[in-house]
């Protein structure tokens, strides 16, 4: 942006805003209160409030794909389900630490984010979607194939995890689980965070914007690429973990088109590229999908689908892009 | 972690409310979980009306006072929300049984739960074999595929056919019933002349027809899915001539249930399948059943394998309400439930296995004929009180 | 060795079959995301619309099996008509992922509305007499309504090329995917094309539903079902192109029941596998033009 000189206190302005908008705000604090709130406001909800905690936790590393980088992706499940497996394999094979389970997650999901990333990410457009959408599908094939490790279609049982910090049981009502992935969500929104607010993050920004110009002022490009898609697989391997964890158990459903597609949906409703679309358009969906399914679970895609409807017509850009333009605000960071 | 303290509390509180309700209310609170979204909501359907059926024609019979409320959840076909919704029904709804669920991965994630709650869990569906092991709370009023198809394959080998073919969707429940068929027809001396798998997602099914057709057995053992695949695979053997070449197609109740018959039509013609219902059973029990389900639904739907097990969950619970004046824990109804057994089911007689917690009921051999146009079961023989063969086989380590 | 011929021959027949239905459904698809540059997900859900149509006509009305099919695809073009002027038409050149959730709420909307509808079971199409059993020719036989089908779908498939190459709507199609400003500075009402092209491309997807009910059977998930083969078909072709997923078409129909028929044990390995390998070699698809 070149700016005439007759504007330069604008410009400053632009620049202190700039250098603010890193700064924490208190409305970032909302999505917390709101969550310990929950804890003692819907005691009953327990499971499935740890259930959005760690989708919101999945529905962030995508965020980060596609809002930030601007790769989209429709095999994200991939790397939920490589973390959901590895813990899973763990725990059903006499290593019970949940802690551990969630590094040794990352580990795996990032593994194979930078493995298929290195392949995948030298294309664009409909021809990326189809390759990520590939390596998800080849690795549910491999899931289902696998049975004597990984259970197959009846998914894998007998997982034991021990008490967190050996003190805190997983219990029937789900306490300890809302805690816990509340916890490793703060967690992993902190870092990515600081991660978007980061040269790299900002470097990532212009990579989705203009690639070519960033590859003209000697960014590399395809490496970052690369990184930022290994840190995401391996958050939503960490978000993978999660749930096999706090459900004790991991189906063929983990690595599905479906999971992705339904997680792109909820971010989608929410708002992509904003940070917080994940806060919003998870829980959104999650619990109407509740609600509905209670009522009228036969109809429940009839109902969402209308909704998904008139939200892509007239809400463009989610939740939060009707909030922003409402009140005159920016577009995406 | 302040927390710690509190959970703990509401731990404590919630499991003292949870776990003596059955001691002082009349209510008797049921939780149904079942598919109804997903791909498995056509057979949650079928499994609902049976339910509802029974409740509503019986539910006048209940002791004074008894009052039944039923929940149902919604597990999507997903392992991971059945696991929450059970978990759910256990501490929000305090409900003192689990009831129904259609998808064996569901009922394997629901099944610890059971132990650990010590509320009962009839399955009236999900038929994966090992699922009764999994928590001494499980009740099952449905099948296993062991035990449609072994005895399946020991009739095969006995009518003198030399060599099977088995094709079967590849997941477990089709490893199931390719590895029961195969076990009852080598015991009986045939000879399997190959066996072919193919993905559970699968548009087209001629491929794995032909190689059957190439193979020339004289008996072809198919699995899938009953629906949409079912049909496609009865309709690819039609049309490549499967049964003219002199191979015949027998399968259990899962390719031919009694709603799709009309659809799969004259292709099903000559079908043998192993199962444990069929509308044409010539049983009064099931006149009676039949009877009620007209009055009911009148001629939208068609009864199968699905309702039938659903009301026998339900006979099997009312029993049990009956016998308790609607006053009982969870150990309670699991003993009653441990020895019931009935002659009054529209599949014949059927009791529970106090060992295994498994049903033991008849086989039926049936083949499909078209009568007037239609397409009809004909049982012409069966095997008496089958246990689940798996459990034999594959006893407690 | 003996064997050879007749195995060749039969993986060659269905996977001919498969091909043209995959074609039918798929095309459609291309042709509005090489045009418009629209992620159409619920593309499928026209060619599920197709089935139903006809099998109700043929059920429940007794129309014969051609006029239903005719039936089928006009309905379901005029129905496409209405959807993309009331809702595809504000997406055009807007964001993909606004398209993306539209499409994907139809497809929700298309399978709760069947299930309403016809119920969860999946409806069979009873094909007319003359195309039941199986036709001998060289010694082997051939299922009618397959070979039928085949045949549709190469008369079908010429006429399509035909329309396009030698009309003045074709040249316009051909003119706006290769470049879309200089088609409109040309004069050629674009809107009015674009209306045309997914009408025409929903009535192919409609008459693939309806001839190919047979091989993918008819239920409320449909679109959901076969939505990863259409993708499949129209990236492996590439985007714009006629041409393109007919040879896509061809090579996953024919490659998928060689393997299934050869090597089941591989499962849908292979079609991922090959998916892949292709659009790394070329990612713009076999015949991609739009990028």
């Amino acid at each position: 942006m070149t700016a005439p000189a007759a504007d330069a206190p604008d410009r400053k302005a632009d620049i202190d805003a700039f250098a603010r908008r890193h700064k924490f705000r208190w409305t970032e604090a909302l999505p917390w209160a709101a969550a310990i709130a929950c804890y003692f406001t819907f005691e009953n909800y327990h499971a499935l409030g740890a259930q959005i905690f760690a989708t919101i936790l999945f529905a962030l590393s995508l965020d980060l794909l596609i809002g930030y980088a601007g790769i989209i992706t429709l095999g994200h499940a991939a790397f939920f389900g490589v973390g959901a497996y590895a813990a899973g394999i763990m725990a059903a094979n006499g290593f019970h630490e949940p802690l551990s389970g969630l590094v040794i997650a990352a580990l795996a999901a990032g593994i194979a984010g930078f493995a298929s990333g290195a392949i995948v990410l030298r294309t664009s457009g409909l021809t990326l979607l189809m390759q990520t959408l590939v390596v998800a599908a080849l690795l549910q094939e491999l899931a289902n194939k696998w049975t004597s490790v990984t259970g197959g279609s009846d998914g894998l049982l007998g997982m034991k995890i021990d008490p967190v910090f050996g003190v805190f049981r997983f219990d029937l009502f789900g306490n300890t689980a809302y805690i816990y992935c509340l916890a490793v969500l703060f967690l992993g929104w902190l870092a990515a965070r600081n991660l978007i607010c980061s040269p790299f993050g900002r470097s990532l920004t212009g990579i989705r914007e203009n690639a070519a110009r960033m590859r003209a002022i000697g960014a590399p490009v395809e490496r970052r690429k690369i990184i930022i898609y290994t840190i995401s697989a391996a958050l939503a391997g960490v978000s993978g973990a999660l749930i096999a964890q706090t459900t004790a158990l991991v189906g063929l459903g983990a690595l599905s088109l479906g999971r992705s597609g339904e997680l792109l949906i909820m971010l989608i409703i929410g708002g992509i590229g904003r940070l917080y679309g994940a806060f919003i358009g998870v829980p959104l969906y999650m619990i109407a999908q509740d609600r509905f399914a209670a009522v009228d679970p036969v109809f429940w895609y009839f109902w969402i689908g209308l909704f998904m409807i008139f939200d892509g017509v007239f809400a463009r850009g989610g939740a939060l892009g009707v909030i922003a333009r409402r009140r005159g605000g920016s577009p995406p960071q | 972690m302040f927390s710690a303290k509190i959970s703990g509390i509401l731990l404590g509180a919630a499991a003292m409310l949870g776990f003596t309700a059955g001691a002082c209310a009349q209510t008797v609170k049921i939780g149904i979980i079942s598919s109804y979204s997903g791909f498995l909501s056509q057979a949650a359907d079928e499994m609902e009306k049976g339910i509802n059926l029974h409740i509503k024609e019986y539910e006048k019979t209940l002791p004074a006072g008894v009052k039944l409320e039923v929940v149902r959840r919604d597990d999507g076909s997903n392992p991971e929300t059945g696991k929450r919704v059970a978990q759910e029904l256990i501490t929000r709804d305090r409900v003192q049984l689990l009831f129904g669920i259609v998808s064996s991965p569901v009922a394997a994630a629901v099944a610890p739960l059971t132990a650990e709650a010590k509320v009962p869990l009839v399955i009236t569906n999900a038929a994966g074999a090992g699922i009764t092991r999994i928590s001494p709370y499980v009740v099952r009023t449905s099948f296993t595929l062991w035990q449609e198809a072994v005895p399946l394959g020991q009739w095969a080998a006995k009518q003198g056919w030399k060599t099977a073919f088995t094709a079967v969707s590849d997941f477990l429940p089709g490893h199931d019933a390719e590895g029961a068929f195969t076990k009852g027809y080598t015991d009986g001396g045939g000879k399997i002349a190959g066996a072919v798998r193919f993905p559970p997602a699968n548009p087209d099914f001629a491929p794995f027809v032909q190689r059957i057709k190439d193979a020339k057995p004289d008996v072809a053992f198919l699995w899938v899915p009953a629906g949409a695949q079912a049909t496609g695979m009865l309709k690819a053997a039609r049309d490549l001539g499967l049964r003219e070449a002199g191979t015949k197609i027998v399968s259990t109740q899962d390719l031919a249930p009694d709603e799709e018959l009309p659809n799969i039509g004259d292709i099903g013609a000559g079908l043998i399948t192993a199962g444990t219902y069929s509308t044409y059973g010539e049983r009064p029990a099931n006149k009676a059943f039949l009877a009620a389900w007209e009055k009911e639904y009148q001629g939208k739907a068609i009864p199968d394998f699905l309702s039938a097990h659903g009301w026998d969950g339900m006979t099997m619970v009312f029993d049990m309400i009956r016998a308790t004046n609607g006053k009982f824990t969870g150990d309670e109804a699991l003993k009653f439930f441990t020895t019931w057994k009935t002659d009054n089911s529209p599949r014949g007689s059927i009791a529970i296995d106090p060992a295994t917690r498994d049903i033991v009921q008849d086989i039926y051999i049936r083949r499909h004929e078209m009568k007037d146009g239609k397409l009809v079961t004909v049982e012409f023989d069966s095997i008496k009180q089958v246990k689940d063969p798996w459990k034999e086989l594959n006893p407690p380590k | 060795m003996a064997d050879f011929i007749p195995i060749a021959v039969s993986i060659l027949f269905h996977g001919l079959a498969m091909a043209m239905v995959l074609y039918l459904i798929s095309v459609g698809l291309s042709v509005t995301m090489g045009l418009m540059g629209f992620v159409n997900l619920a593309h499928g859900a026209f060619a599920m619309a197709g089935g139903y149509v006809l099998i109700i006509l043929m059920k429940k009305q007794g129309w014969p099996y051609g006029l239903a099919l005719a039936a089928a695809v006009v309905i379901c073009m005029l129905a496409s008509l209405v959807l993309e002027r009331l809702l595809y038409r504000r997406l055009y050149g807007g964001d993909e992922l606004d398209q993306v959730l539209m499409t994907m709420g139809l497809i929700f909307v298309s399978v709760g509305g069947a299930t309403f509808l016809f119920g969860p079971v999946a409806q069979s199409l009873d094909p007319p007499a003359m195309l039941r059993g199986q036709i001998h020719i060289l010694g082997r036989d051939f299922p009618t309504y397959r070979s039928f089908l085949i045949l549709c779908g190469a008369l079908l498939v010429t006429a399509l090329w035909l329309g396009l190459e030698r009309t003045r709507f074709g040249a316009q199609v051909r003119a706006s995917v290769d470049n879309l400003r200089m088609a409109q500075t040309l004069g050629i009402n674009t809107s009015k094309l674009f209306a045309i092209a997914f009408a025409l491309g929903s009535g192919l997807a409609a008459l693939g539903g309806g001839l190919g009910a047979e091989l993918l059977s008819v239920g409320p998930t449909y679109a959901l079902d076969n939505l990863v083969y259409c993708l499949i078909v129209v990236s492996v072709g590439g985007l714009g192109s006629i041409r393109g997923p007919f040879a896509a078409a061809l090579l996953v129909g024919v490659t998928d029941t060689a393997f299934k028929y050869l090597a089941p044990e591989l499962g849908a390995f292979f079609i991922y596998a090959l998916t892949m390998a292709i659009l790394l070699w070329r990612p713009r698809g076999l015949f991609g033009t739009a990028s």
